[in-house]
């Protein structure tokens, strides 16, 4: 049996790709999520009406696609800057969890003395820190004795989650707030910490997302400009050749590794400074911010800058389930959407290395 | 005699380690002929809820329902198997990223979840469970009682698959044929066996074990349905491959340990033992941890067992 169509390499890779791909990618992972909701009883067209509305459309809608969008955004670029190198950090989650902790500590400590300014500075750079730390665990193992970096870099996450529910309800840790009886939760920061939200067009826009924006562009120039950007290039097409030309790429797969643990720091450092404002053990562990984040790295194509805007999208879907759902719109809807972009994201990829030919001609040629 | 320390943990080994073999296994079947699945946690929190909601809803007599349930989760782990074959064999996709494609899609707060809300599976506990059995009346006998006459059926059978699994690689021509595939798939194309097809069988025969593996968790440990209650076992399972070094006999020693891990909390929680729950609960993801770093050092040239193939896309076309 013949199928009808072959893959057939490309021999070069069109520049119009780069953004067909995951836009075809997303129209496919709605038509197969449409497929399921009709097989579950659903109205699609209504489902995904819903979504647009609260997601994008509606009073304030877009604020809170930003505030969703603003961890997604960070462990988007976590999981890029790792996958570029072809380090399979899947351990955002943790590492964002592990960077709350840090920016939660020394926004805990300094918050009452120290300048505003100051303050932020060193809550970014220490959430930066402890995520960066938590991630070099897993690039350490990986460079040093070859250890399968998803397996460790997963299993951290569950570490880490302890880790959490350890500081906040099963200890009297620092992080814990002593006035908290009978549900523990952690010790609010002082009100000047609070970092600053700015109003564009009645929409806020928090600092972590700015600084999200921030981050994209370094990571740009460094991929584009840089002699890092460009050894990460040459590891990931060929490791062979990178160590032939001799590169470090022991050092640099560490070095990666703790950028991607310090990216998703930042997530978590941003959750702290900019929304909750103690160490949410509950709420950081609700959202799965690190294994969407996997979701909004592949569709950006592992572009930092890309991964702002997927992020955007993929915090309005967040954003539509967190406030649609109900009976009519049940929890799992989104993660199932989510997933299902991802999918059809890997299947896309297919169409960067070849292209579909039919069959027909193949017979033809032969024949004459 | 029975309530002898060591006893209660070996025997609880077993029953938590029965979920994390099946998974296992499955993880064996399908990396030898050549394909990494990563997508197991999502197949067995499916396997897990198709199962609850078979025992809640297919009447007949317990043992039918329950063996319907069973059924249901294999073939719903299948299906979703073969999803990831599709990607990896038909597509040529990333593996690791297909893989982890279907545990997000699937997974915690994915398509399990959604299932579990839309059929109401989690408003009741199953009443129709995969319960420890009192074989030839042995069950209390002293320290053997409970280590081997003192089981559900599904830890019998996965003694059973265990031997026949190891026959079935080892010892047939067939097995051969599969290691063939995940060790030189050009060989084996040149040998006239279809790649495509054995890399499909064998990725959804383990995602059957894997929803073999997950029912066991909403029809026996807990038994209930709970959103996302593998907890990661799936992931545990996937290492347990590499520390069994792709042969189902270790494998199987391998998720005992770990169900030991898994059940040293609960058991010692009982007992009253002034021992931090969050450190028991940390120690299965720790010891993952340890064991792989072991294992890859010791082994790092070598890769004993690991198939050549596993993980690469083949493509006829690049010979």
């Amino acid at each position: 049996m013949r199928s009808p169509v072959r893959l057939e390499r490309r021999l070069t890779q069109p520049r119009w790709l780069n953004s067909a791909i995951p836009v075809f990618s997303l129209m496919g992972a709605l038509v197969v999520g449409a497929v399921v909701l009709l097989a579950t009883g659903k109205n699609p067209l209504d489902v995904y009406w819903r979504i647009l509305d609260r997601g994008f459309l509606s009073q304030r809608a877009v604020t809170g696609t930003l505030r969703t969008a603003t961890p997604l955004a960070f462990t988007g670029m976590c999981a890029a800057a790792a996958f570029r190198l072809g380090v399979i950090n899947i351990g955002g989650e943790g590492q964002l969890y592990i960077g709350a902790v840090g920016a939660a500590l020394v926004g805990l400590w300094i918050g009452g003395s120290a300048p505003v300014g100051i303050t932020i500075i060193v809550m970014v750079l220490a959430g930066m820190l402890f995520g960066a730390m938590y991630a070099s665990i897993v690039g350490v193992l990986r460079s040093q004795f070859n250890t399968n970096e998803i397996i460790t870099s997963l299993m951290m996450n569950y570490v880490a989650g302890i880790v959490l529910n350890y500081l906040i309800f099963n200890s009297r840790s620092y992080w814990r707030d002593p006035r908290s009886v009978g549900f523990p939760s952690g010790k609010p920061l002082e009100k000047r910490t609070f970092w600053p939200t700015y109003e564009v067009f009645s929409t806020s826009v928090s600092f972590g997302f700015l600084l999200a924006i921030a981050a994209a562009i370094v990571l740009w120039v460094v991929y584009k400009r840089s002699r890092l950007g460009f050894e990460i290039g040459i590891i990931a097409d060929s490791p062979r050749a990178a160590r032939y030309v001799g590169i470090r790429t022991k050092w640099t797969i560490v070095a990666v590794t703790a950028m991607s643990g310090a990216l998703a720091g930042l997530g978590g450092t941003s959750q702290v400074g900019d929304f909750a404002h103690y160490l949410d053990a509950k709420g950081l562990q609700l959202n799965n911010f690190g294994y969407t984040g996997i979701v909004v790295a592949a569709l950006a194509r592992l572009n930092p800058l890309g991964a702002i805007l997927v992020a955007v999208l993929m915090g309005g879907l967040t954003n539509a389930g967190y406030s649609l759902q109900g009976p009519d719109f049940p929890s799992g809807l989104v993660g199932t959407l989510q997933g299902l972009i991802l999918f059809t994201a890997v299947a896309g990829e297919i169409l960067t290395k070849y292209r579909l030919r039919s069959n027909r001609n193949a017979v033809k040629a032969v024949a004459v | 005699m029975n309530s002898n320390l060591l006893v209660v943990i070996a025997a609880s080994a077993i029953f938590y380690g029965t979920p994390l073999f099946f998974a296992a296994l499955g993880g064996v079947f399908t990396e030898r002929s050549g394909v990494l699945n990563l997508g197991v946690e999502g197949m067995m929190l499916i396997g897990g809820v198709t199962a609850a909601w078979s025992s809640l809803h297919v009447g007949g007599s317990a043992w039918f329902t329950v063996l319907v349930a069973l059924c249901i989760a294999m073939l719903a782990g299948s299906i979703l198997a073969s999803l990831h074959a599709f990607l990896c064999v038909t597509l040529r996709a990333n593996q690791t990223v297909a893989g982890l494609s279907i545990t997000i899609f699937a997974g915690a707060v994915g398509l399990s979840s959604y299932f579990a809300n839309i059929w109401k599976a989690a408003q009741d506990p199953v009443t129709r469970q995969v319960r420890k059995l009192d074989v030839l009346g042995l069950a209390d006998a002293p320290i053997l009682g409970p280590l081997l006459f003192n089981h559900t059926i599904l830890t019998y059978l996965s003694w059973v698959m265990c031997a026949v699994a190891s026959w079935y690689l080892f010892r047939t021509k067939i097995g051969l044929q599969v290691r063939a595939v995940g060790e030189s798939p050009q060989t084996a194309d040149a040998m006239g066996i279809s790649v495509v097809k054995y890399r499909y069988i064998h990725t959804m025969l383990g995602g059957a074990l894997a929803g073999l593996g997950g029912a066991f968790y909403s029809l026996a440990i807990v038994p209930t349905w709970v959103d996302g209650m593998t907890k990661g076992a799936g992931w545990i399972a996937i290492a347990l491959v590499i520390f069994g070094f792709w042969r189902p006999g270790l494998t199987l020693l391998g998720a005992y340990l770990f169900g030991a891990l898994q059940s040293l909390g609960t058991v010692l929680k009982a007992r009253s033992f002034d021992i931090p729950g969050d450190v028991l609960d940390a120690l299965p993801f720790v010891m993952t941890i340890v064991v792989l770093v072991l294992v890859s050092t010791r082994f790092a040239h070598k890769r004993i067992g690991a198939p050549a193939a596993l993980g690469v896309p083949y493509e006829r076309e690049e010979r």
